[in-house]
């Protein structure tokens, strides 16, 4: 029926291949969209050399949010840090493939903000994190 | 009386939008912001066409005649919730403005550390987050009444709790969430019984129901206009009389004066005491529009059609399978029907029922605690108001049904 629900979103929240916790992990940080009270936490592992092994998110929140989470940390797994930490507001757009208003935007930036937090080692996912 | 739905719709310019699914709005969330009937905004429109000039002090005509048109409002709001005067009518901004006058001005002037205030579960972050300030600058004590499973305040353990011999009870008349309406002429007896003074939260109930503060018998109530078919920008705070004359002044600046020195002044009488700088003047006139409005409809004739479409909806909505309802049963509630629906966020129904163009609320509708308290951490709320039909009704629960076949 609509772009915002698209199959591969749906399909994403209904099964995500990355949901779950990582113990022992090298990384872990866990934050709220404070709009709706949307949690998610995110662990990883990094190798020595700096490169993402595996990732996991764990939480609760609406389809967008979810599916947000779980292509993202598909994206991420096998690559560099510090590649990482560059990505913004625009990479994960593109891996949802849509285009989102500003309420919505901020359930689909959760994921990266708890991660880029976690990776910067800060205590709290703010929103100039993804800009 | 009942209500003659094609004739009140006709009032509200809003509900005749086209949505961008191409049909008519079916607006259910008026518990959040109720929509604006023509009168209200006609009457601000011509005081700025016709009357707009700042109030008091002024001599000339328009100055006079926006002065008047300020105070007749305040007359009109009194007049609405059986205040017994109108200087016992203080214009805020909110609610939330409100609560926090009694907070800044009384609890300050009157709590120390370890004095008691009672609050509910089911409160509004905008009666929970003041005292938690106060909490901290103060060490005042916080308790709340606790939520039954069924949504109504344990009023056992509010009696309880009172042999604590609390200073403050402040608690809201309706819940936003579970639609609640609480006993709260009998909180109120209970609490002046263990000395204490009581703050109803009537964001929700002034809309909705009649409201007479002084059979209630509050020492404050405080509501908002913009849910009241009122404007933004514009609240009350009723208090008692000689409660608000023992209070110091809330904000500092102009009009609230009597006299001011170069190193000091002395506060001008209720109750301008609390309304420093140019208030909201247009909103207040569109305030006084809005209890016109109502009052000529019937405060009991709107609430007996809010009655008739929550329990037409909390049945409907009963029907289908994997929608859970929040709050008590239709004869204990006003016109709020908050649900999940298992295996669907409920910000995806509210974006899924938008594309009908119909307006639901989703998240945790700024009462986090109570959600917390039912292991969940937001809900989709529908809420309606006098322009609401049964035809809406069904046009919700198709659009849930619509929903549950994308998440299928």
């Amino acid at each position: 029926m609509d772009d915002l629900y698209r199959e591969v979103i749906i399909e994403h929240y209904k099964n995500p291949a990355y949901r779950g916790k990582l113990d022992p992990h090298d990384i872990s940080f866990a934050d709220n969209n404070p709009l709706c009270g949307d949690h998610i936490q995110i662990d990883l592992r990094v190798s020595a050399n700096g490169i993402v092994t595996d990732a996991r998110f764990d939480g609760h929140g609406c389809a967008i949010s979810q599916a947000s989470a779980d292509l993202l940390m598909e994206s991420i797994t096998g690559r560099p840090i510090e590649e990482v930490k560059k990505l913004n507001k625009e990479s994960i757009l593109e891996l949802l493939g849509i285009d989102l208003g500003p309420v919505r935007l901020k359930c689909a930036l959760l994921s990266l903000k708890v991660l880029k937090a976690g990776v910067y080692g800060l205590g709290e996912a703010s929103d100039d994190l993804v800009e | 009386m009942k209500l003659n739905l094609t004739e009140i719709r006709k009032d509200f310019p809003i509900l005749e939008r086209e949505t961008q699914a191409g049909t008519r709005l079916t607006y259910l969330d008026s518990t959040a912001t109720s929509q604006k009937p023509l009168s209200v905004i006609q009457a601000m429109d011509d005081f700025y066409r016709m009357s707009n000039a700042n109030i008091h002090r002024g001599v000339h005509t328009l100055a006079e005649e926006s002065t008047r048109l300020y105070e007749d409002a305040r007359e009109k709001i009194a007049k609405f919730i059986n205040a017994e005067s109108a200087r016992q009518i203080i214009y805020t901004r909110n609610t939330t403005e409100s609560i926090n006058l009694v907070a800044y001005s009384w609890a300050r002037a009157n709590l120390k550390a370890g004095d008691l205030v009672i609050l509910t579960e089911m409160e509004h972050h905008s009666n929970l987050v003041p005292w938690h300030m106060l909490q901290a600058e103060r060490g005042i004590e916080l308790e709340f009444i606790p939520v039954t499973e069924d949504g109504l305040l344990d009023l056992g353990m509010y009696k309880t709790l009172l042999d604590r011999r609390p200073r403050l009870v402040s608690f809201t008349h309706m819940s936003n969430v579970l639609g609640t309406i609480n006993p709260a002429g009998e909180i109120i007896r209970l609490a002046h019984e263990a000395g204490a003074i009581t703050l109803v939260d009537g964001a929700q109930s002034v809309p909705h129901l009649k409201v007479d503060v002084q059979s209630l018998d509050a020492d404050f109530y405080a509501f908002s206009a913009h849910k009241m078919c009122g404007p933004t920008g514009i609240g009350a705070l009723y208090g008692k009389a000689a409660l608000l004359e023992s209070m110091p002044p809330f904000l500092g600046g102009g009009d609230m004066i009597k006299e001011v020195k170069l190193r000091s002044f002395r506060p001008n009488t209720l109750p301008h005491k609390f309304e420093a700088g140019t208030p909201a003047i247009a909103e207040a006139v569109g305030f006084g529009a809005a209890v016109d409005y109502l009052s000529k409809i019937g405060m009991e004739s709107i609430a007996a059609h809010e009655h008739e479409i929550t329990d037409y909806a909390l049945e409907r909505l009963e029907e289908i399978p994997g929608v859970k309802l929040f709050g008590p049963s239709a004869d204990k509630k006003g016109g709020v029907a908050a649900f999940t629906l298992e295996g669907v966020h409920p910000h995806d129904v509210a974006q899924i029922l938008d594309k009908d163009g119909i307006a639901v609320r989703a998240g945790h509708h700024c009462a986090q605690p109570l959600h917390e308290k039912f292991g969940i951490p937001a809900t989709s709320r529908a809420s309606f108001y006098l322009y609401n039909t049964r035809d809406e009704v069904d046009l919700l629960v198709n659009g849930i049904y619509k929903v549950k076949e994308m998440f299928g």
